[in-house]
């Protein structure tokens, strides 16, 4: 499938987040960052029994509340209403983050604005234009076991975020697991970006990728 | 056991003057001290070093400070979706130190428990690891510090007459960390009840970390950013 201009469509949304599913075992334990992230919780099956944290100190988010049902006092880190399942937990931030940091967490999904080939991410600041802060995405990207990032593969002014090296300050270094977008999954290997997978209709010659960074 | 309840807060925060280190508990709106951060609004007491993760938002909570220009320093970790404090941070008017919210707690915790100073992995390689000390363990990692403040303000859904607290949901994020770090820490609740009124196997904050407390009142209890399953 492709846009009239000729550049693919790719996954939806939806999509990547089922791609990202399917890439975590049963029982896992699962951190999900602010933004396209949280479709993973609406979309995950229950019956895979996946145990999902939010750094604001909740561990077993279950989805959405039902209008007439949100609590002001039940929310996630994006700061939006969640509804939690039988045997959720709730405790303070240190005990949260130390969860996190001392590698309880096995996978967390964050938006990302650049990544690298050596697995570099940038996603909390674009120096003189935009500072939201890094709230606990430093924290996670060096404490969880696997870091997946779920961005778009262009910005908005066109560029590719896959790149040779980072030039937004930095998130975490040498810390990104795997990198999904609406064309493909990709693994950085240190040097290139070893492509897992391409969306439906999607050729290397549409990532923006230079091909010696690919394999 | 001590009575620490004050009558509200006029009487609770008696003694907060201009150029005070200030946490106030919260994630975002969430568990915020409302009754006390409307009183340092009235009070108009002035160029205050806040400390809490996102110092308001939306021009609420803290942000009611910031709009007053109360605050001259903050120390925080997300500043998005906080307009007030993301223009005055631009202008040069707040002097911003943004903190990873793992370290953030941490340091926090680390001032109300003893602890002079502890090494972690998260910053390492960008702008926060920058002046910092940098030690090799299994991987590099940077030497934090201790954050202390003179007074917190933080608010819980329950609380006995020695200061015991419960808090609801995720409403307790930072308040009991605070509290540990702060000389002083005055706490609001939705329901003052006495002493035994809390089971000891609940109380999520012993009271030994309390030095004052009071019946709050009109709470407004913002939700900051529905979303629906329906």
């Amino acid at each position: 499938m492709s846009e009239p201009g000729g550049r693919p469509i790719g996954w939806t949304r939806e999509q990547m987040a089922d791609e990202i599913i399917a890439l975590i075992p049963d029982g896992a334990s699962l951190n999900l960052g602010i933004g396209m992230p949280t479709l993973i919780a609406e979309r995950m099956d229950p019956a895979k029994a996946v145990v999902i944290h939010s750094e604001n100190g909740v561990l077993g988010v279950k989805g959405r509340p039902k209008r007439g049902e949100a609590s002001p006092t039940l929310i996630n880190a994006g700061k939006e209403t969640i509804s939690v399942q039988a045997g959720a937990s709730f405790f303070d931030s240190a005990l949260s983050f130390g969860m996190i940091r001392g590698g309880h967490i096995d996978f967390c999904v964050l938006g990302g604005m650049e990544v690298d080939v050596q697995g570099n991410l940038a996603n909390w600041m674009i120096p003189g234009k935009k500072v939201t802060g890094m709230g606990g995405a430093m924290d996670l990207v060096n404490g969880a076991r696997q870091i997946i990032i779920m961005q778009s593969h262009f910005s908005r002014s066109g560029e590719c975020k896959l790149l040779a090296q980072c030039k937004l300050p930095l998130t975490g270094k040498a810390v990104v697991d795997r990198v999904i977008t609406e064309l493909g999954m990709f693994v950085p290997t240190g040097k290139t970006f070893r492509i897992e997978k391409l969306a439906p209709g999607v050729s290397r010659d549409d990532l923006g990728i230079p091909l010696e960074l690919l394999e | 056991m001590k009575n620490k309840v004050y009558p509200g807060p006029s009487e609770a925060l008696f003694d907060l003057t201009d150029g005070i280190t200030l946490m106030s508990g919260g994630f975002g709106l969430c568990g915020i001290p409302e009754n006390s951060i409307d009183e340092i609004a009235k009070r108009g007491i002035r160029n205050i070093h806040a400390i809490s993760n996102n110092i308001g938002n939306s021009g609420r909570g803290l942000a009611i400070l910031l709009k007053n220009r109360q605050i001259t320093r903050a120390t925080c970790s997300y500043v998005g979706g906080n307009p007030d404090l993301e223009q005055q941070m631009l202008a040069g008017e707040v002097d911003v130190a943004l903190v990873p919210q793992g370290t953030f707690s941490e340091r926090i915790r680390a001032a109300g428990m003893g602890i002079r100073g502890f090494y972690t992995p998260t910053g390492y390689g960008t702008l926060v690891a920058e002046g910092k000390e940098v030690k090799e363990f299994d991987r590099p990692c940077i030497l934090e510090m201790p954050l202390h403040a003179d007074f917190a303000i933080i608010k819980a859904e329950r609380g006995d007459t020695f200061g015991n607290l419960w808090f609801k949901e995720t409403a307790r994020n930072f308040s009991p960390l605070m509290a540990m770090a702060a000389k002083i820490t005055i706490a609001e609740v939705e329901e003052l009840v006495p002493l035994g009124g809390i089971r000891p196997e609940d109380v999520h904050l012993p009271g030994i970390f309390v030095q004052r407390i009071y019946q709050g009142s009109n709470y407004r209890n913002d939700i900051e950013i529905p979303v629906y399953a329906d």
